[in-house]
Parts: structure tokens; sequence; C-alpha cells
């Protein structure tokens, strides 16, 4: 790739509020196609509100949001599902009286780009949801919901994915599972923005994190290398166990 | 789809043209395609998309007096005062969308206060000129019981198309994901504005044919008559009882439920009443979405 192509996804000085308070404080960065980058930070720190606000689900008062070169800052969830953005919700949100496949079929017929063979079956094998495709979603555990989250997103074809605490709350073998599907997802040319406070899981999938603070992005790198960062440190473990 | 045409649609409108020849009691006959129209009218509303309108009769008034001016006023054939009746129960919804805003009960209350509220304009002493006021409508010159009831059934028949094609196409599918999570449902790529506003005008679409074609067969009625609120406790009373979001539940509902009233209702209003309110307390504790959700119960697919 050439390095200074512009990246998929640009995010500039993003400025969110909730009344007086500065849920994203002039939040930057970069994300480029087949990359997955970690977002990770304290409780309260933005990473789900940053999400929000890239899907649409918040307008943001200030900055830039760039996908693909164009600015689609405040736009509303459908559109940007259109130009190729989707999510998953730290708790799952299906529709749980409808069927899962009826979930997935609703994605496919509103949300798909492009004109490919859509093949409902497939998609929920992969997520080991095929055995329960004709049952009501609400009959899902809520690791299930959750892959039932990642398959509705992934019906649309996304080009950017963004994953909130999908791992929390699984089981061992079921992270490694979805660890090996978020990678393989990546290396055809999804990039994924992942929130998670699992830092093994971070680990290994991904290529560079986001450590973020009170809005604020704080470090930049390999998370092996944030371990190091006295900033990181402190707003972790507190002031005292910082060199 | 075919199937559901043919086996739903097909016998319901088959009776309604055949039992006017074998029984003589044609209101009450036109009265049960009204309300089979109003309860599958407010389930596309509500069982698609989870609004409750306690207001929904203010669109069957709308079309009601639609209707009626248009005849009154500028002698209009009856089937372009229908469309004009439907036309004006339409611009009524456009002009509530902003209620969509709210959920839940709220939503409810603002639409019933919305439904007052023509009400009281229609009714004011001070429009008789143009409205009759409290007056009431008289519509001598049209009167053609036949062709109004044969239209009644033509207009039961395309909501039941209406209603058949939501149950079985990717739009009611979308409608029913709006109602189960809206921001899921954009991230499914919904429009979920748009949608439910076309929703919203549909399902006051149905309501103002019915009521415009109500007006055309009863001929005589005061404003108190076509937006009494009765019509949208029984639609909706209809639409719970037989279970919403499905096709032959609110016809089951009226069948049961409007049946029941005229068989002891009119004669022994007490016991009608306490079989009433029994059965509406026990369904909602009970069986909340309805008679055929016995059967989905069981893992059956009620059209």
């Amino acid at each position: 790739m050439f390095p200074d192509a512009a990246p998929l996804l640009a995010v500039d000085g993003l400025v969110k509020r909730f009344g007086g308070f500065r849920a994203l404080d002039v939040l930057s960065l970069r994300l480029d196609a087949g990359e997955i980058l970690g977002l990770v930070g304290p409780n309260g720190s933005g990473k789900t509100t940053c999400i929000n606000v890239i899907s649409g689900l918040y307008r943001p008062d200030g900055g830039d949001i760039h996908f693909d070169g164009r600015s689609i800052g405040g736009w509303p969830s459908h559109r940007l599902v259109h130009a190729g953005i989707n999510r998953t919700f730290q708790v799952p949100r299906p529709f749980l009286t409808l069927t899962v496949r009826e979930n997935v079929q609703v994605a496919l017929a509103y949300g798909r780009r492009g004109d490919g063979v859509a093949d409902v079956d497939a998609l929920l094998l992969s997520l080991d949801l095929d055995a329960f495709a004709d049952r009501p979603a609400k009959e899902l555990n809520s690791a299930q919901q959750k892959m039932l989250d990642l398959a509705r997103a992934l019906a649309t074809r996304p080009r950017l994915l963004l994953i909130d605490e999908l791992a929390a709350g699984l089981n061992a073998a079921e992270l490694e599972r979805v660890a090996v599907k978020l990678k393989d997802l990546a290396r055809s040319g999804i990039a994924l923005l992942v929130v998670e406070h699992l830092m093994g899981f971070i680990d290994q999938i991904t290529d560079r994190i986001i450590v973020m603070n009170a809005g604020k992005e704080i470090f930049e790198g390999r998370l092996a290398e944030a371990a190091a960062n006295p900033q990181v440190v402190e707003v972790f473990f507190g002031a005292e166990h910082a060199a | 789809m075919a199937r559901h045409l043919l086996l739903i649609l097909l016998p319901v409108v088959a009776a309604f043209a055949i039992l006017p020849s074998v029984y003589t009691n044609h209101l009450m006959l036109f009265n049960f395609i009204i309300f089979m129209t109003l309860a599958q009218g407010l389930n596309v509303i509500y069982g698609f998309t989870g609004y409750l309108p306690f207001g929904y009769v203010g669109f069957f008034g709308a079309g009601s007096y639609g209707f009626s001016l248009m005849v009154i006023h500028l002698q209009a054939p009856p089937f372009v005062a229908l469309l004009i009746g439907a036309a004006a129960a339409v611009a009524l919804a456009l002009l509530l969308t902003p209620l969509l805003r709210l959920s839940g009960v709220y939503f409810s209350i603002a639409n019933l206060a919305a439904a007052l509220a023509v009400l009281q304009v229609v009714s004011n002493p001070n429009l008789e000129e143009i409205t009759k006021g409290p007056y009431g409508i008289s519509l001598r010159g049209v009167f053609n019981p036949t062709l109004s009831y044969g239209t009644a059934v033509a207009v039961l028949a395309a909501t039941l198309a209406l209603v058949i094609y939501l149950r079985n196409s990717h739009f009611g599918m979308a409608l029913k994901a709006i109602r189960e999570d809206p921001i899921s449902a954009g991230m499914a790529g919904i429009n979920v504005v748009r949608e439910r506003v076309v929703a919203w005008l549909l399902s006051a679409l149905i309501a103002g044919l019915a009521g415009g074609v109500f007006a055309w067969y009863v001929s005589v009625f005061y404003p108190e008559t076509v937006f009494s609120v009765e019509f949208s406790v029984f639609a909706i009373v209809f639409v719970l009882f037989g279970g919403n979001a499905t096709v032959i539940g609110p016809i089951l509902g009226v069948v049961i439920l409007y049946g029941i009233y005229n068989a002891v209702g009119i004669s022994t209003p007490q016991y009608f009443q306490l079989i009433y309110g029994v059965l509406i307390m026990g369904l909602v504790l009970f069986l909340p979405n309805g008679l055929v959700s016995l059967l989905q119960r069981w893992g059956i697919d009620v059209p």
C-alpha cells in the first residue's frame, strides 16, 4: 500500500459534550483498510461514545469525521451503513421477537451494499448460529446475541466495523474463535476499531492501540509499549504506581 | 403471500359479499366490515411499529367529514369524495407526524388529544356554514346502501391485502425491526424515520377510507358519532384480543368480540360489560399477544 494514501477513517478533533461534560475532548485517530485498532481506557473515558458518534447515534459537537474521503459527521445511521460502516453493541441489541434468520435478512434487504450473492445460512454457520436460525432471537444466550449483532453488521458488508466489547463475557474457547474471526475479517480488507477491556484479547488481535482517558488520547502505539508508559500506568493503576 | 390472499382475503371478502342476501341486518354486517377495516388499519401502526394511537378515530372522523363536506359543498360524486376524505385523513396524519417522536403512553395520549381537538373544531357552532357544527350531517342525495356496502367490502379487501403484504414482505419485517429496536434498525440500514412515517400514513389512509364509506352508508350522523373514542377503543381491543402483527389475529378479534357484543351487548348490556371486562383483564394479564400467541407458543407460524 502507499504509506501516504488517505486513511479509510480519519477522525480529527472530535468533540462530544453531554451538558457540561466533554465525553470526547478533541480526539483524533486514523484507521486504514485491513487494520485492527484497539481502543482502551478506563470506564467513562469515551471509548463507546467515540463508536456512537462514528456510527451516527450521536451528532458530533465539533471536529470532522472523514470516511473514504467523505465528511460523514452527523449522518444518520442508515446512511452510514450504506456508506460501509457498521458496529456491534456492548449490550447486544438484536430484534428480539424476530427469528435469527429474519434478523440477518432484514439487514441484507435494507443495508447490503453491492449486489453479490447473499447467503444467510453461510453467515449464520460462520458464527455458530445456524442451529437457531428459525428461533426468535430472544431465546439466544448473551454470547449468541453478540454473534447475532456481528452477523447483522456483516450482512451489510461493512468496510469499517466498530466492535464494542464483543469479548466481554465469552469463555476461553469462544474468545479464541472470535479472535480468529476478527483477524479473518481484517485480512479480507475490513478496518476494525475494537473497544475492549480484555488486554490479552487486545494483544492477540490488534496491530496498534490508542489509550484514552477523559475523552482524550494519552497514548498511541503497541500495547506492550503502553504498559511502560507512565501516564497510562497512572490512569489505570493510580499515581503511586507510575515510575 | 398468494396463499394468504387465497386462504384469508378471499373467504372474508366472499363472506361479506354473500351474507347480505341471507341475513337481513345489513347495518350490522356493515359495522363488522368497518370494525374489521379499522382493526387492520390499527394493526398496521400498532402491530408492526408498536405505536398505540388512542386517537385513531381522528382519521376515521376526518375521512367522514372530508367525504361529507365534498358532497355537501361541491356536490362531488361519492368516489371522488371518498378519495378526498382519505386525503384529509392522510393530511391530518402528516400534520401529526411530530407525535412519532413520543413513545409509549405519551404518544397514545397526545394522539387522543389531537383527535379530540379535531372533534372540537368540527363541532364548533361558529363553523356551521362549513361543517354544520354540532347539528350533524345529512347526505340524502348520495344515499346508496348497496353501492356503499360494496365499496366498504372493497376497502376491507384492499386493507387485508396490505396487511398480508406487510406480513410477508421485507417492508413489514423492517417495521417490526424498528418496533423492536430503532437503533439496531438503523444499523440494519433501515431509514427509521421514513419507514415509520410511511406506516403511519398508510394506517391513517385506511381509517380515512373507512370513515368516508361509513359517512356514505349511514348518511346521517353527528360529529360525536364519527369521532367517538369508542371506535379507537374497540379497534384496539379487537387487535389485542386476536393478536397483533398477524393477518388473522384482528379478524378473529372482530368476529369473536364484536360477535359477542351484538349477541349479548345490545339485549343485556350488563352481562356484556361483565364478559368484556373479564375478557380484557384476563387477556392483558395472561395472553398479552392475543389468541394467536397460543398457537405461536407451540411453534406454529400464524399468518
